[in-house]
């Protein structure tokens, strides 16, 4: 493959850009990776992404491309080696459904559980547990929700092998339980011991003490986050 | 024949989505209308997940979520192709599906204000979407959002502006105003006006009367 015009503006602690970075390096594709300031958006990030200015954001051949799953998708029909979405319509439009399901009911409640109190962390836990309960169905008898080799839901859903034992330490707090749920925790290890994945993670005590502050900031108005459960 | 039922409220912008989908495709189907208060076991069946409906059933295997439904449609049958063929402009598509998910709340938020001053916050609110769409979507005065055709932009955003009509109607209340909008009420225009889609467009009348309980039963609730 020849060097190609592929830059990915990235933030070290976002479950979204990372999933690009994984995709790209399954498929040996050289990229120059551009960190941003979330809280101080750079120029170029708001005049790559004015609507929703935010990470991550494609740069190919100078052409921005938004939204972390548009992304994926534009990656894989682009490179074609390591296949990332499956041939069959009907297994792509599964895949594209339990990325969607984990996007919307497990990464915000595993996120207000860790930043929220009382009734309201019970409330969020419950619904994250149901949705890694229904997870735990896809990949029973699965190395990788790709079969033998990662795919699209594994890229899709890693952020939670890395991510939630995050938050569950942060929010001194328990959503993967690995006796409920055995079949995702090995999941999540095969995930985390890949070549590929394990070689680009963000260090772990960086993600501890980043989510301690983020938990700190966010969680006297983590009332208005309630209404995305 | 192809085997393919799709379950739905005819009413619904999401079962829309799927109808226009499979008419633009010229398929047939048998469609399976579901009752909102009393959903069919199947139905429950077929989306254990979320309980919701659209859910297509194609030889009896269910795909949900409206907009999955549609790109699995395109995907099986390519004839009349609802994304762009070029990559780059397919992934913007795409993006425009997603931005659309914005706009899901300014439904409930309009259906259910009642007070002049809810019904200005919660139209305000829908207008600033109605404004990027405005602004970046439509700004090269494109016929369709998918430029000389109907694509998947036209699909997902046009079933919610046949919602936003309706509601003007019932809440007596301006949404798609021609002078602060020209574009996008000329985009609606033309879309309500395309083959296809304007023979299979919500009756106005039937409209008005399948959502009118809908509020009264808002507010007997509330």
């Amino acid at each position: 493959m020849g060097s190609e015009d592929v830059k990915v503006l990235c933030f070290w602690a976002s479950p979204f850009s990372i999933r690009v970075e994984w995709a790209l390096k399954l498929k040996g594709v050289d990229y120059e990776y551009i960190e941003q300031d979330v809280f101080n958006k750079s120029t170029l990030l708001l005049e790559l992404n004015p609507i929703h200015k935010k990470v991550p954001v494609l740069v190919h051949a100078s052409k921005p491309i938004l939204e972390s799953f548009v992304i994926l998708e534009y990656i894989d029909e682009t490179w074609k080696q390591h296949p990332l979405l499956p041939q069959d319509p009907y297994q792509r439009a599964h895949d594209r459904f339990w990325a969607n399901f984990a996007e919307n009911k497990l990464l915000y409640a595993s996120f207000i559980a860790m930043v929220a109190t009382g009734d309201d962390t019970e409330k969020a836990l419950n619904v994250a547990r149901d949705s890694v309960e229904k997870i735990e169905q896809e990949i029973k008898g699965k190395k990788f929700f790709g079969g033998d080799n990662i795919g699209y839901l594994d890229i899709a859903l890693g952020w939670i092998s890395y991510w939630i034992p995050v938050y569950e330490e942060v929010g001194s707090m328990q959503i993967l339980d690995p006796l409920r749920f055995p079949a995702i925790n090995a999941w999540m290890t095969n995930f985390l011991n890949h070549p590929v994945i394990k070689d680009r993670l963000p260090p772990r005590d960086d993600m501890v003490a980043y989510f301690h502050t983020r938990k700190k900031i966010v969680s006297p108005t983590y009332h208005d986050l309630m209404k995305y459960l | 024949m192809e085997d393919l039922k799709p379950h739905g409220f005819w009413y619904s912008p999401f079962t829309m989505r799927v109808v226009w989908t499979l008419k633009l495709k010229g398929l047939s189907y048998e469609n399976i209308e579901e009752d909102r208060f009393n959903k069919s076991p199947q139905l429950l069946e077929y989306n254990p997940v979320h309980k919701k409906t659209p859910v297509l059933v194609h030889g009896g295997k269910p795909i949900c979520e409206s907009m999955i439904i549609v790109q699995y449609i395109d995907e099986l049958w390519p004839q009349n192709s609802l994304v762009p063929h070029d990559s780059y402009e397919r992934a913007q598509a795409r993006f425009w599906v997603a931005y659309s998910e914005q706009m899901v709340p300014a439904l409930p938020a309009l259906i259910q204000s009642n007070s002049a001053e809810e019904k200005e916050k919660a139209v305000q609110k829908a207008w600033e979407n109605f404004k990027v769409l405005e602004d970046h979507c439509l700004a090269d005065k494109r016929k369709f959002f998918g430029g000389d055709k109907i694509n998947i932009v036209d699909i997902a955003i046009g079933s919610f502006f046949v919602f936003f009509v309706t509601i003007e109607d019932l809440k007596q209340v301006k949404i798609l105003v021609a002078e602060k909008f020209p574009l996008l009420h000329l985009w609606f225009d033309n879309f309500k006006n395309a083959p296809v889609i304007k023979e299979n467009f919500p009756d106005r009348e039937k409209m008005l009367a399948t959502m009118k309980p809908f509020l009264e039963r808002r507010l007997a609730s509330s």
